[in-house]
């Protein structure tokens, strides 16, 4: 009841603190210049100058402390010891090379980025194609969308059931497990299984990820003007060569926008992996390890904030591909 | 043309199977852990949730009664009990571990010179002209039918005993002001970028798009830093204004995209009437975005409940604080082999985010749609 109390009036004075700023700051901004009187075009004109700044003001002080500030003091503190109180230059990315968990991660995130994006994407796109074709489509959209819903963790849940084992012989309660051994084959541990386990741990990402794929992909493909198809179908075109000549090619820009959303979902996974194997048996990844370093018995600031970095840069030239996209846009 | 037409409907055919196993495909986890969920402990641990649907039919042995449970009925010595459990039907028995389906319900067989019968009901009947001394009961082997059965009795033990109860409200406690807060602050925002003429507004827009990628990852050390120096430290405030951050790029550039296609004509007609910027945004532009606003309540809503990474940083790790994805961390840790534990916790914290996605998921996808950078 308390924490009700707690949460409700957060809201109000949350919601109330930013009525009272926007509508507060431009009274005064209309009062100190009114828009009426001798002087009003002036007036306006000058008014007109500070106006965006009141209503941009809190997001970008929000945007300043929690993103930006937050992205250049990793940079400083990545080039410090441990408790940030020494300069260390760049010792903790030397540090870095030489690890052999970090190298691990490193070929780890890779294999989740050529894999993930990939498989989610193919599966997107199968599935809008299916779906918009049959009656019941918009049914099986909602069902193959649903695991977007559902958390990281609940999916680690829900996937660690199917890779339960029992020893040979007795009666599986995972279904892969029991799949396998009712093929004749042997059951396995798969979450410890080296270097297949990191599979087993992406096939959790793709299954979320391909509900987003198929959404987008599905508007891209109903988007494709009609008459490119009738005249592929007139000349003969079959249901193949339409699909992968005629759609796939003119929807080719959404499969990279698709495509670079998941890939950096990717290199931020962190939830499935921390769950599920927690790095262990080879399924180190980057944002994890990150997690280690800063909450080890004592956090090692200096360490955790290079990873963080390593991360940052990553990420870097799909920020700058997106930037340009969207500034060619505007133009 | 019949050609055609019947090579049209094997199609048909061919697409409806390939989208129903990619649908079941998708469907069957969620589902084994909903089925899971309602199963009972020892049902859980030795079948597959697939199993529960038809009787399940298990073997086990059951000891008779030893030498002092002995009854005398007239010259007979007379050992008597029951061999299957509540809602079971006896389906075969034997004495033996090797058959253990030799006789069906009716027979009768001899052990050590005793003759031993057992009905259809499960009862067991040894009897013995001699007195019984065995200080152990013989073992009887039984197969036993038992119907599919359900139960609810895991969610009212989880809810009371495992803290989810709790958990559910630290959850909530988290999300609502997290989702509320930045609308408000983007959709202002979103209206200068979109209307308002001003130098830098362009840079503006950029640096919004490049902060929508920020890993979250390079946050976390520094904020945990200055929220300890500026004395919030670990707790609600901290983690509401973290979200409230982490949201914003996204909160203002669906917003701005939505609001940059509404209708200049509206808008400016409206100030040559003389209303002020303020109003226009309050009266027009507000009331027309509902569809953006509700896409990005939605996300944020959806991210802030299924978040696991910003709660453990933020939030403290005690019983008491831990959202529902903190706790089933914790479960999925101490009690990996309670299924019917992890089950229904999971299940419990799933269930919200699933209602809000399928009342509200026009406006997930709508949202979805807008919120991906448009590729060239």
């Amino acid at each position: 009841m308390e924490l009700f109390l707690l949460a409700v009036s957060t809201i109000a004075i949350g919601v109330l603190g930013c009525v009272a700023w926007f509508w507060g700051s431009n009274y005064v901004l209309d009062s100190i210049l009114p828009p009426r009187g001798p002087n009003a075009g002036a007036n306006i004109r000058r008014a007109g100058m500070v106006r965006p700044w009141l209503f941009l003001g809190p997001a970008i002080l929000f945007l300043g402390i929690y993103l930006v500030y937050p992205v250049l003091n990793s940079v400083w503190l990545s080039l410090m010891n441990a408790s940030s109180s020494r300069f260390v230059g760049g010792d903790n990315y030397g540090w870095l090379i030489g690890d052999s968990k970090f190298q691990e991660s490193m070929i780890n995130n890779f294999l989740w980025l050529l894999v993930v994006p990939a498989l989610s994407t193919l599966f997107g796109l199968i599935a809008a194609q299916l779906t918009d074709r049959i009656r019941w489509g918009n049914f099986g959209k909602s069902l193959i969308f649903m695991p977007m819903a559902i958390s990281f963790v609940g999916a680690g849940v829900i996937w660690k059931l199917i890779y339960e084992y029992r020893e040979a012989g007795a009666e599986q309660i995972g279904l892969l497990n029991a799949i396998v051994q009712a093929l004749g084959g042997n059951p396995q541990t798969w979450l410890s299984l080296q270097p297949w386990n990191n599979f087993f741990l992406m096939i959790v990402l793709v299954w979320i990820q391909t509900g987003f794929a198929m959404v987008i992909l599905s508007a891209a493909l109903r988007g494709i003007p009609e008459e490119t198809i009738e005249a592929a179908v007139l000349d003969g075109a079959s249901p193949w060569q339409i699909f992968f000549k005629i759609k796939v090619p003119q929807i080719m820009g959404t499969i990279a926008v698709v495509w670079t959303t998941i890939t950096i979902t990717v290199l931020k996974v962190f939830d499935i992996v921390f769950v599920m194997t927690n790095g262990q048996w080879g399924t180190q990844v980057l944002a994890n390890l990150m997690y280690d370093w800063m909450f080890r018995g004592t956090p090692d600031y200096g360490r955790g904030s290079a990873i963080a970095i390593v991360l940052m840069v990553l990420v870097l030239p799909i920020m700058i591909w997106n930037i340009r996209n969207v500034r060619k846009e505007m133009r | 043309m019949d050609g055609m037409a019947g090579q049209k409907s094997s199609l048909t055919w061919a697409v409806n199977i390939a989208a129903l196993l990619l649908v079941v495909l998708w469907t069957i986890p969620t589902a084994g852990l909903l089925v899971s969920s309602f199963r009972d402990r020892d049902q859980i641990s030795t079948t597959g949730w697939w199993k529960s649907m038809t009787s399940q039919e298990q073997s086990s042995f059951v000891r008779t009664g030893a030498a002092e449970d002995q009854v005398q009925d007239g010259d007979l010595y007379v050992l008597e009990g029951d061999l299957v459990g509540e809602g079971q039907s006896l389906s075969a028995w034997g004495t033996s571990a090797r058959d253990p389906g030799a006789f069906a319900p009716g027979e009768s067989t001899d052990v050590d010179g005793a003759t031993l019968t057992v009905t259809e009901d499960g009862q067991y009947r040894m009897e013995s002209t001699a007195p019984f001394e065995m200080r152990r009961g013989e073992r009887i082997f039984v197969i036993t039918e038992s119907p599919p059965s359900f139960t609810t009795e895991n969610y009212s033990r989880v809810l009371n005993a495992q803290g989810i109860g709790r958990a559910f409200m630290n959850t909530m406690t988290v999300t609502i002001p997290a989702t509320v807060i930045p609308i408000l602050i983007a959709a202002f925002a979103a209206y200068a970028l979109a209307w308002m003429e001003f130098p830098g507004r362009a840079l503006l827009t950029a640096a919004v798009v490049g902060l929508l990628v920020v890993p979250l990852q390079v946050a976390l050390i520094p904020l945990l830093r200055l929220h300890n120096e500026i004395g919030i430290g670990k707790g609600y405030l901290g983690i509401w204004l973290a979200h409230t951050g982490f949201g914003l790029p996204l909160a203002i550039y669906l917003l701005r995209n939505y609001m940059v296609g509404l209708p200049r004509e509206v808008i400016e007609s409206a100030r040559v009437d003389g209303a002020t910027e303020f109003q226009i945004f309050r009266k027009i532009i507000l009331p027309l975005s509902f569809p953006a606003l509700a896409s990005f309540a939605i996300f944020q809503f959806l991210w802030v409940w299924n978040d696991l990474l910003v709660a453990t940083v933020f939030l403290g790790n005690t019983r008491d604080e831990l959202v529902m994805t903190g706790v089933l961390r914790e479960l999925m840790g101490s009690r990996g082999g309670d299924w019917e534990i992890l089950a229904t916790s999971a299940f419990i914290s799933i269930a919200v985010p699933l209602l809000v996605f399928f009342a509200m998921q026009k406006y997930l996808v709508r949202g979805l749609l807008a919120g991906s950078v448009k590729g060239g």
